[in-house]
């Protein structure tokens, strides 16, 4: 891991104001960046750690949607009772994802920003548009029945900013079914197999 | 480079009356890699260099600043009750916080990325990884590891559980398995349901085989141990809640 400077600081506009600093990054949950700035895919150079600016209340909105406060932790969010009650399937799939030491980490904000899980994100030895935007896409001619989106370039940050919108709903969307389609398989897998191998 | 392992190697050979396990592994590890190197020191001049890698791989899409120089700072941390001062660099995980500056060996490094469950401790009475938790970001927090469970010689209820249902074999998981039970039965009071749990509107959780085994998903045994820890989870379970499962 490379090393960064780390600061916490007290409101929210204060953090707002140092992430202008060059190679900062927003630290909440950590699951994700940490694990990849320990393979250095990711390397600030300084850290900001907005896990303790509020923002982890879970409202009812006026017209009848839910607001979610960005550092709500995953297990809290699958365990509100209005989540639970008229918003199931974000429960099921909540609770289908890691495990229960990580989702009492990981925050609603982070898991809409955690990065892909394409392999060849995390082989530094190869390829990945993701990674470096122009180098190319790995996964378009090598092992990919991982994946269901193939050969998107370019970073967040060069599209504008209605596509990028549209690529996080998408993505969030996407994993939301896989997560959904990983449970009924995990359900088909565990009841089709023969009660004498369960350990 | 030799005589700095035999050394080490000899000043700890010194202690060895009242030698630790650890220490001993030590002392053979470090006469092993002492002779190792020793042997390849002849042969390295004739290894092949490693495969660069592609220039174009690099990440691009940050901004690179330059690399900085380490970054201490002081923490002040409650480890099983007891405050510790610490000055740390800013990277210095909970686990190697726990393992290398305070010498609580107990919670163990298996894959450092989150994924094998053998570093988990509580922290304010929830389960995490301590291998992905920052110890700076965790100043004022009340962690709990494997040694703050038992009081003096008495064991935790789930410790005990673990050694009368022999819920492991070579150990390493085990005091992963046992802080993550902890905080599993805790989240099941709590109501806490889980991806097994068949009607999301029950606040009550009764705990049968396949919660507790989803529930534990995140603890990997490579000894494979599972129908022990189950069978140990499962009394502490009955005992603590009264539920039949």
């Amino acid at each position: 891991m490379k090393s960064f400077t780390y600061e916490r600081p007290s409101t929210l506009s204060a953090a707002v104001q140092s992430a202008q600093r060059p190679g900062a990054k927003f630290i909440a949950g950590g699951t994700n960046l940490l694990d990849l700035m320990k393979l250095q895919i990711e390397a600030p150079i300084h850290l900001i750690d907005i896990s303790r600016l509020g923002m982890n209340t879970i409202e009812r909105t006026a017209d009848g949607g839910l607001r979610i406060g960005a550092m709500v932790r995953n297990s809290d969010l699958a365990q509100d009772a209005q989540v639970r009650t008229n918003y199931g399937v974000l429960s099921r799939a909540l609770l289908s994802g890691a495990s229960g030491q990580l989702r009492n980490l990981a925050t609603t904000g982070g898991n809409l920003l955690q990065r892909t899980r394409c392999s060849y994100f995390y082989d530094l030895s190869r390829p990945c548009n993701k990674r470096a935007p122009g180098s190319g896409c790995s996964a378009l001619g090598g092992f990919n029945r991982m994946n269901a989106i193939l050969g998107v370039g370019g970073s967040g940050a060069e599209a504008p900013k209605a596509g990028a919108r549209r690529a996080i709903y998408a993505s969030l969307f996407i994993r939301l079914i896989w997560r959904w389609r990983c449970a009924r398989l995990t359900q088909k897998w565990k009841r089709s197999e023969p009660k004498a191998s369960r350990g | 480079m030799n005589d700095e392992f035999t050394n080490e190697a000899e000043e700890l050979l010194q202690d060895r009356v009242t030698m630790t396990r650890r220490q001993a592994i030590k002392v053979t590890a470090l006469t092993g890699a002492a002779i190792a190197a020793a042997q390849f020191g002849v042969l390295a001049a004739g290894l092949p260099k490693p495969l660069p890698i592609p220039a174009n791989t690099a990440n691009a899409s940050m901004p690179a600043p330059a690399d900085i120089a380490p970054q201490l700072m002081a923490v002040e941390l409650q480890i099983n009750g007891k405050a510790h001062s610490l000055t740390l660099d800013t990277r210095t995980t909970l686990l190697d916080t726990l393992r290398e500056s305070l010498g609580l060996t107990g919670t163990k490094k298996g894959c450092d990325h989150g994924q094998c469950g053998a570093c988990t401790v509580l922290i304010d009475g929830r389960r995490a990884n301590a291998c992905l938790a920052l110890a700076v970001m965790l100043d004022g927090t009340e962690i709990t590891t494997i040694e703050g469970l038992s009081k003096g010689d008495q064991l935790h209820p789930m410790q005990q559980a673990f050694l009368t249902h022999d819920g492991f074999q070579c150990g390493y998981c085990t005091p992963g398995q046992i802080c993550s039970s902890v905080g599993m039965l805790n989240e099941a009071a709590a109501g806490m349901h889980s991806h097994v749990t068949s009607d999301l509107s029950l606040t009550q959780v009764t705990l049968t085989d396949d919660e507790i085994r989803e529930r534990m998903s995140g603890n990997l045994c490579r000894c494979s141990a599972y129908p022990n820890i189950v069978n140990a989870i499962r009394e502490v379970s009955k005992a603590t809640s009264g539920v039949q499962s």
